[in-house]
């Protein structure tokens, strides 16, 4: 199987002439296509080091470029910008600037574990991919991605629960991410599962609403859990070199 | 010695949130072919959440602690050496607790920490077995065994048998399994296949047994998973399965929810069924549509099962 690799030429840097002499070399037209020159001025030498701080991101030192993670992607197969291994090269050259052209969809990575399970190194690529997300954000790069606002409002639930009820998660995430409550494929669904239990569907709605699963004594597990996430964000703002954050 | 099956004659299960919510079908099904089974489940009660993907996302360590409360119980409250979970996910995050539990030091810690606030005992690394529903029937009963309490069967229903993710990667925190034997492959799962032969199935070959449904982000990129099942749907088809089996509440929601998408969005028709695997055994155990709750899933395949002459 092909090793998908990035074309790290990008179109805007390829350039021909139409009408080019140079030295009283005539290098028109598309067969002396020139790449123009790129100068990275930008190293961030800390990058390694701050997504290493981050949960997950440990291991990315160990890398050796061998491309298996790209290659096992789920996503990759999807979308061929998805790179892990490029995204890893960027990081531990402190590329930093290069790294922001990929943003918007390095939180795209849906945590299948291909590419830990194909890894010859213990990188542990997914883990890389959820610090390098949590890292865009922390450094405000990107706003909350839709998976770190689904993450927050189940994560909130079972803190305060300490479980969850999965139609409250699903109606607060909607809200939160700017969705609308109301849509096609999820009428469809309802409308297929009252079909055949009109009554047993509502009670359980109902009953869902009105009490809310809940873990019996769990006030003490709630607070140790909360002192502790708290404990722990404070100290990955430390190593990123941000302040201190108000509220959660 | 005592031998599995002995030891998986009664255990603590552990059904979580995803059973108690949209996967019911699968927690009713479990439930009816224990019975059938003269299998003991003690639910361990007062469970709380595993950490699933998401609590881990936002903070590992809390997921470990979640994943160890749960074990604590088992041992301590529920008196039981091995503890069930039919979902993938608790299944994976009590594997991945006991694996950090057993290696990393800060894990130890913030057990150790938060279950003495909480004022529990500390789950320490080895008191309790995990196990996934397929381990229990595997050999729990045994397919011969199992063999004996089939009436009916499935009738030659071919079946792809779709294990998703969390059930064999990452590699490491299933230390059991490629043991070589009659250990489970993560490269190429058979339990599942195993036990609906059994029951009458015929298993299609079907490449994308541990392929990835997009369940992580479901709703937050819900059209990334409507490809990713599209695709999932399509070779289950082409292969010539009339059902895929599932043993994971977020596959199969999001089989489910994304088959309807598909068509929505993309106006892609597939007519596989999707069905717990459990729902399959108590079907061809004599037990009724209703009992295994066939008509509480989303994918309508009680027509299926009369056209087969299943039920």
């Amino acid at each position: 199987m092909a090793i998908h690799e990035k074309n790290l030429i990008r179109p805007e840097n390829i350039k021909t002439h139409d009408e080019l002499v140079i030295d009283g070399v005539d290098v028109s037209g598309h067969w002396s296509t020139f790449i123009e020159s790129r100068v990275v001025e930008d190293y961030n030498e800390a990058l390694q080091e701050e997504i290493a701080a981050l949960p997950g991101g440990e291991n990315i030192h160990r890398c050796w470029q061998c491309g298996s993670c790209t290659n096992a992607c789920t996503v990759n197969a999807i979308n061929p910008d998805f790179n892990p291994r490029y995204w890893i090269y960027l990081i531990r050259m402190g590329m930093e600037s290069e790294l922001l052209r990929d943003k918007d969809i390095i939180w795209q990575c849906v945590s299948c574990n291909k590419c830990t399970y194909a890894c010859p190194r213990d990188v542990m690529p997914e883990g890389i991919m959820k610090a390098t997300a949590h890292w865009l954000e922390l450094k405000s790069h990107t706003p909350a991605s839709n998976s770190t606002i689904f993450d927050n409002e189940f994560t909130r639930q079972v803190v305060e629960n300490g479980k969850i009820e999965d139609g409250r998660v699903l109606k607060n995430f909607l809200q939160k991410s700017g969705q609308p409550l109301v849509q096609d494929w999820l009428i469809q669904m309802v409308m297929q599962m009252i079909r055949h239990l009109p009554v047993k569907f509502l009670f359980h709605l109902g009953w869902a609403t009105l009490f809310k699963p809940k873990t019996r004594k769990w006030d003490k597990a709630r607070a140790a859990i909360e002192e502790h996430i708290a404990e722990e964000k404070a100290e990955q703002r430390m190593a990123l070199g941000l302040g201190k954050q108000e509220g959660l | 010695m005592q031998t599995r099956k002995d030891k998986y004659k009664q255990v603590a299960y552990y059904p979580g949130c995803a059973l108690e919510g949209t996967a019911q079908p699968y927690n009713t099904s479990t439930k009816a072919i224990a019975k059938e089974l003269q299998l003991e489940l003690k639910e361990i009660d007062n469970w709380n959440c595993c950490g699933a993907m998401e609590v881990k996302n936002i903070d590992p360590e809390i997921q470990t602690y979640l994943s160890s409360r749960v074990l604590s119980l088992a041992k301590n409250e529920t008196k039981q050496d091995v503890v069930m979970a039919p979902c993938n996910g608790c299944y994976h995050n009590l594997k991945k607790a006991e694996y950090d539990l057993e290696h990393k030091q800060k894990s130890r810690d913030v057990v150790e920490k938060i279950s003495k606030k909480a004022e529990h005992p500390v789950y320490e690394a080895g008191e309790v077995e995990t196990i996934h529903a397929l381990d229990w029937i595997k050999f729990g009963i045994g397919e011969d065994e199992l063999r004996q309490k089939i009436k009916g069967g499935l009738k030659g229903l071919k079946i792809a048998n779709y294990y998703g993710c969390m059930y064999t990667r990452p590699r490491h925190i299933f230390p059991e399994k490629d043991q070589g034997g009659d250990s489970e492959s993560t490269s190429k799962p058979h339990y599942m296949d195993d036990l609906l032969e059994v029951a009458g199935a015929v298993n299609v070959e079907f490449a994308m047994k541990t392929a990835c449904c997009g369940g992580a982000h479901t709703l937050s990129d819900s059209d990334m998973s409507t490809k990713l099942v599209l695709n999932i749907l399509q070779a289950a088809e082409a292969a010539g399965a009339e059902v895929i089996a599932t043993e994971c509440p977020t596959c199969h929601s999001g089989l489910e929810m994304h088959q309807i998408r598909a068509l929505k969005k993309l106006s892609k028709q597939t007519n596989v069924k999707v069905i717990y695997f459990t729902q399959l055994l108590g079907l061809a155990m004599g037990l009724g549509p209703r009992e295994v709750g066939l008509h509480e899933n989303v994918s309508e395949s009680v027509n299926l099962m009369f056209d087969k002459g299943i039920v």
